[in-house]
């Protein structure tokens, strides 16, 4: 398992889109050094041959009949837009370059 | 665009194509999917990714990736599990897309393809292009960074699209020219519209592509770095942009240097690729199940049910067509291809009574004049006003000998621009075939006179002379000479009778 | 003295003695004298008014909808109310106004229950201890200088100060028997997908379920009977009907055997009180003619770790639609890139940022076989041991957190030990099967809760269970005392 200090947690931090202060990132890095130093006893525990359970639900995953419903009134989907322009949300340009 | 192979290098292409399926209502919510609409009018709170909302897999969706699984020829598996891959855009509502990843719908299928020659030297084949996977996902908004509309330093979000229910199909890096992926997208482009799973319209974004294309040199094994191609939106444009590419690949390692890893766009007007990304490690789409959908599985009956009510495939049509109607290869490979096109061919031969002479007959019209006529318009049949009725009509008129075949093929391509009746057409040109003994004996006298050396080979036993002869009356005739009658009244007049 | 239960307000409503209206304006009347504890985030006065009057008028017409028909409640800010605010204690979700209905707020209306207010909460419902968020923390009604528990503090401490019956609050780790404990209140956290979280704003998918609050398990049988069962608007709400829980309260234990982890009571560090009582609760089970038995959960010393790596890695994916584009607070930024990264660091609170980062990180590359794959592998080996420890017995007993309630300010310093305090909830949103916990006795005048988790869908027996138990015990017949909550009020 990975040993994470500040250089870990500002990379993880652009991941997820967070802005940290420098003593931010320092603690932040302590804090999480300390939570998976604590998590690191399941590595302790032989899994090899246990299936995950990414779900409690002995289910399978049910299907809705593909029948369109009237869409949200477009008012109310803007309604709690921080910006908008007519009836599109707007945002800082986007580049090119930060196209995925 | 180069046709011919590279001399040094061999071409790897990987193609990834991504289609709306035809639902009525997105993958994960009740909104309609519509085309067109303006900004954010299509649009349910989930496919605005509000906070509280939940996902419900629709299940036209599911079966309609089925149905492309069996189409080309993918197993589907019983259990397969819906991902999210998580990374931040505009036009992401949730900040991640809900799509398949570790446990795909399908896997390990293949597609025929028909490669056209690429010069009148070479010639045209047929080869398999084995496919990766297949998998359901949901599509994104979009993001308009148009200045005209947004403004110099804003972009607009329309989600109108988010949501709509993609497939992804993934080809092995098996296509080996630009050619080739060109045809590997049309045959696809066609199977999906036949099997109802997408109307695969590239202008509306039904049908999108991504290439993935690497250099090796001839003999090489290995496979080299590969840069891809993204968001090319047309056949045309596929295949330029792979040309293209290869041309700056070769470049690079002719000059010995390396390929880098990134993303490319085609610049349609310079015809040259251009860099947009360079791949950083910084792809860390962090993928995990979805904890709030449960795995999806389907069961082998509901394969079956799907299999049984998939529509007759063009694999299928050629085999009936060629035992049925001793076609070629060529001409049911060629008829079968698009749904539309083998729905006209079968048509018009139901028209002219049915059975393997109404078949060739069909065949060879719609082969010759039809497809001529479509491929000069840059058009599929069922945009024209061409009539399965009226080619059947008209061919009958041929071969009542009413018209001639000469006479009647510009007819087609009149009958696919304006539609309508083509006896009345004929009728309308002055087209009915002369076989009026008179005019046609008075045509041969004059032929007669006018060659005298050539009627002298033909009564020494010249047959070749003889077509010319036949030529010249119909020229004199406008091509409205009735061949059997005209051939029978000159060769009488030929014995002097 | 307590106030009266739902049953009892249900029962004067029927009989005429009492007006919903009367209801909300004493509620209104409680929530003022309460406001110092923080409970409340936000009041609906006039719409509950209305909303009582409508309901006193269905009654006059002999159209009321059931026993919860003009009957105050109280919801957690993370639940979705059709054209309310719903700000999860996020600085991120001000101004927020839910343009569609979520399920259980519609159930509870369809019910003609009166939505008096949302209540105050960890942000995004992470914590244990109502102080990470944005209005301020939620003071224990037992002593104003302690926490409440959380995440779902404001709905424990607004029924434990008497202001509602009933409140709805949500368990991801513990969020509602955590704080009915530490408050001395009944909280349940259900079945994983009886009650539909279409409309409960996720912090971990797999784990969220919404759950009641309320003085008595009666109370608890009646409020869950309101919002449980199918919804199809959620793929893991399960297929069965609301169930029928009332009908299961006969005040009878004899024949149920409970069975007593023996992980749950030689754990170290849990306060000496709390075993106490918790034994003696059992004792008095006993009494009513219940058996014990001891079982074993060999795993669920785990439970906690595997817990953070799952939850906070739901969470780092769940919390990434904060992006300031189509609703919430946006910071201004000239780049779109500025405009994410600064949105989101005003927007949430350090606690949420923590959790984030965890999961972002247990979900990178190179980082999810050994913490993500590996905790949802040991989720299966605790999901057996529940399994395993529930073949031989009808449910299962112990403390539900290990401590009493503790003072404000005391573990924020401490993120981990903030954690442990989920020790013993944690195992049941991992194995997805229903907990209680149920107030039985105090110690300092704080009071501790005895929890009882059961098998899938198995509420009745847990209810039924609580229940029997409270027709033989008085805990939840104190009250705290007002007049301590104006001191350190804010
Ligand atoms: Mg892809
Ligand atoms: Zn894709």
């Amino acid at each position: 398992m990975g040993r994470i200090d500040r250089a870990e947690v500002e990379r993880i931090a652009e991941l997820a889109c967070l802005e940290l202060a420098p003593d931010e990132a320092e603690r932040m890095a302590a804090e999480l050094a300390a939570i998976l130093g604590y998590v690191e006893q399941l590595a302790a525990l032989d899994t090899d041959d246990i299936e995950p359970t990414d779900h409690a639900l002995p289910l399978a995953t049910p299907f809705r009949d593909d029948r369109a419903e009237p869409p949200l009134a477009p008012e109310r989907a803007l309604a709690n837009a921080p910006e908008r322009d007519g009836f599109a949300f707007v945002v800082p340009r986007v580049l090119d370059e930060d196209e995925s | 665009m180069t046709a011919a192979p590279h001399p040094t290098y061999e071409v790897v292409i990987g193609l990834e194509v991504h289609v709306h399926l035809r639902t009525e209502s997105k993958l994960f919510s009740p909104a309609p999917v519509r085309y067109g609409e303006p900004p954010n009018h299509a649009v349910h709170p989930i496919d605005l990714g509000l906070p509280g909302v939940l996902p419900v897999l629709n299940r036209k969706a599911v079966e309609l990736g089925i149905r492309a699984a069996l189409a080309t020829h993918c197993e589907v598996h019983a259990r397969s599990v819906f991902a999210r891959k998580n990374y931040f855009y505009p036009d992401l509502p949730k900040g991640y897309q809900i799509s398949q990843y570790e446990d795909p719908l399908a896997t390990g299928g293949w597609l025929e393809i028909d490669v056209p020659a690429a010069s009148a030297a070479d010639d045209a084949y047929v080869t398999r292009i084995g496919l990766t996977r297949i998998h359901i996902e949901e599509d994104a908004g979009k993001s308009i960074h148009d200045a005209a509309v947004a403004g110099a330093d804003r972009s607009h979000v329309d989600l109108n699209r988010a949501g709509v229910p993609l497939l992804e199909i993934v080809s092995e890096p098996d296509l080996r020219s630009p050619a080739e992926a060109g045809a590997y997208l049309r045959t696809l482009q066609h199977l999906l519209r036949y099997a109802g799973v997408s109307d695969a319209d590239m202008e509306r974004g039904q049908f999108r592509c991504d290439a993935n294309l690497s250099l090796r040199r001839h003999g090489a094994t290995e496979l080299g770095t590969r840069t891809e191609l993204k968001n090319l939106n047309s056949f045309r444009f596929v295949e330029e942009a792979l040309a293209a590419e290869t041309v700056r690949q070769a470049g690079l390692l002719d000059a010995g240097r390396d390929i880098q890893q990134c993303t490319l766009s085609y610049d349609p007007e310079r015809h040259a690729t251009r860099v947009m990304r360079v791949k950083e490690n910084a792809d860390d789409y962090r993928y995990f199940p979805d904890p709030d959908l449960i795995a999806l599985h389907v069961d082998a009956a509901e394969i079956d049910a799907v299999r049984r009510a998939l529509p007759e495939l063009p694999e299928q049509k050629r085999a009936r067509w060629q035992t049925g109607y001793e076609l070629s290869d060529y001409d049911a490979r060629q008829l079968a291809e698009s749904r539309a096109l083998a729905d006209f061919f079968e048509a018009v031969v139901a028209e002219l009574g049915g059975g393997a002479r109404a078949a060739k007959s069909a065949a060879n019209w719609i082969q010759r004049d039809v497809r001529a006529a479509l491929g000069e318009r840059g058009v599929e049949i069922e945009t024209t006003r061409l009539e399965a009725s009226a080619l059947a009509r008209l061919i009958a008129l041929v071969e009542g000998g009413r018209v001639t075949a000469q006479s009647a093929r510009p007819l087609v391509a009149e009958l696919l621009d304006h539609g309508g009746d083509p006896e009345a057409l004929v009728r309308a040109r002055g087209l009915e075939a002369v076989s009026d003994t008179g005019a046609l004996e008075a045509a041969a006298d004059a032929v007669i006179a006018a060659h005298p050396e050539v009627v002298e080979q033909v009564r020494g036993g010249e047959a070749k002379g003889l077509n010319f002869l036949m030529g010249q009356i119909m020229k004199r005739t406008q091509g409205k000479a009735s061949p059997g009658a005209a051939r029978e009244v000159l060769q009488r007049r030929l014995r002097g009778a | 003295m307590a106030a009266e239960t739902a049953l009892a307000l249900a029962e004067a409503l029927t009989a005429g003695t009492t007006t919903a209206a009367e209801l909300v304006e004493t509620a209104l009347a409680r929530a003022e004298a309460a406001r110092p504890l923080g409970a409340f985030v936000h009041l609906r006065a006039d719409a509950a008014r209305a909303e009582a009057a409508a309901s006193d008028a269905r009654r006059a017409q002999g159209a009321a909808r059931g026993s919860l028909d003009g009957i105050p409640v109280a919801i957690k800010d993370v639940m979705i109310h059709e054209g309310e605010p719903c700000t999860c204690a996020s600085r991120i979700l001000e101004n927020f106004i839910a343009p569609y209905p979520g399920t259980a707020v519609a159930r509870l209306q369809a019910a003609g229950a009166v939505v008096l207010g949302r209540t105050n909460m960890d942000e995004f419902a992470m914590g244990s201890s109502t102080e990470h968020s944005v209005y301020g923390p939620t003071r224990n009604p037992w002593d104003p200088s302690r926490t409440p528990g959380g995440s779902s503090g404001g709905s424990a401490a607004a029924v434990a100060a008497g202001v509602v019956p009933i409140a709805f609050g949500s368990d991801t780790g513990g969020s509602i028997r955590q704080p009915a404990s530490l408050c001395g209140v009944v909280g349940m956290k259900p079945t994983y997908g009886r009650v539909s979280r279409y409309g409960l704003v996720a912090f971990a998918s797999s784990l969220d379920q919404i759950g009641p609050f309320a003085r008595t398990a009666a109370d608890c049988a009646l409020a869950l009977e309101a919002v449980a069962g199918h919804d199809p608007a959620d793929s893991t709400s399960l297929p069965e009907p609301a169930p029928r829980l009332r009908a299961a309260l006969t005040g009878d234990v004899s024949g149920l055997v409970i069975g007593l982890p023996r992980e749950f009571f030689d754990a170290d560090g849990v306060e000496p009180a709390v075993l106490d009582r918790v034994r003696e609760a059992v004792a008095e089970l006993e009494r009513g003619g219940a058996k014990t038995r001891a079982v074993s959960l060999p795993h669920a010393r785990y439970a906690i770790a595997t817990y953070y790596l799952i939850a906070t890695a739901e969470a780092s994916s769940n919390l990434a639609r904060y992006d300031g584009v189509r609703f919430g607070r946006r910071a201004a930024a000239d780049t779109l890139a500025a405009m994410y990264r600064r949105t989101r660091s005003e927007g949430f609170g350090p606690e949420v940022k923590r959790r984030i980062l965890l999961g972002t990180y247990v979900l990178s590359a190179g980082y999810y076989d050994a913490y993500y794959r590996k905790a949802m592998k040991v989720r299966t080996l605790l999901r057996r041991d529940f399994e395993q420890a529930l073949s031989g017995c009808d449910l299962l007993a112990g403390p539900t957190t290990p401590e009493l309630a503790f003072r404000i300010g005391e573990k924020t310093g401490d993120p981990l030990r903030m954690y442990l305090s989920d020790i013993y909830t944690v195992s049941a949103n991992l194995a997805g099967i229903p907990a209680l916990s149920v107030p039985c006795g105090f110690s300092d005048g704080l009071p501790i809760g005895l929890q009882l988790l059961g098998r899938p869908l198995d509420e009745a027996t847990l209810l039924r269970v609580a229940d029997a138990y409270q027709r033989r015990s008085d805990w939840h017949l104190r009250a705290p005392d007002p007049a301590t909550w104006a001191g350190p009020g804010r």
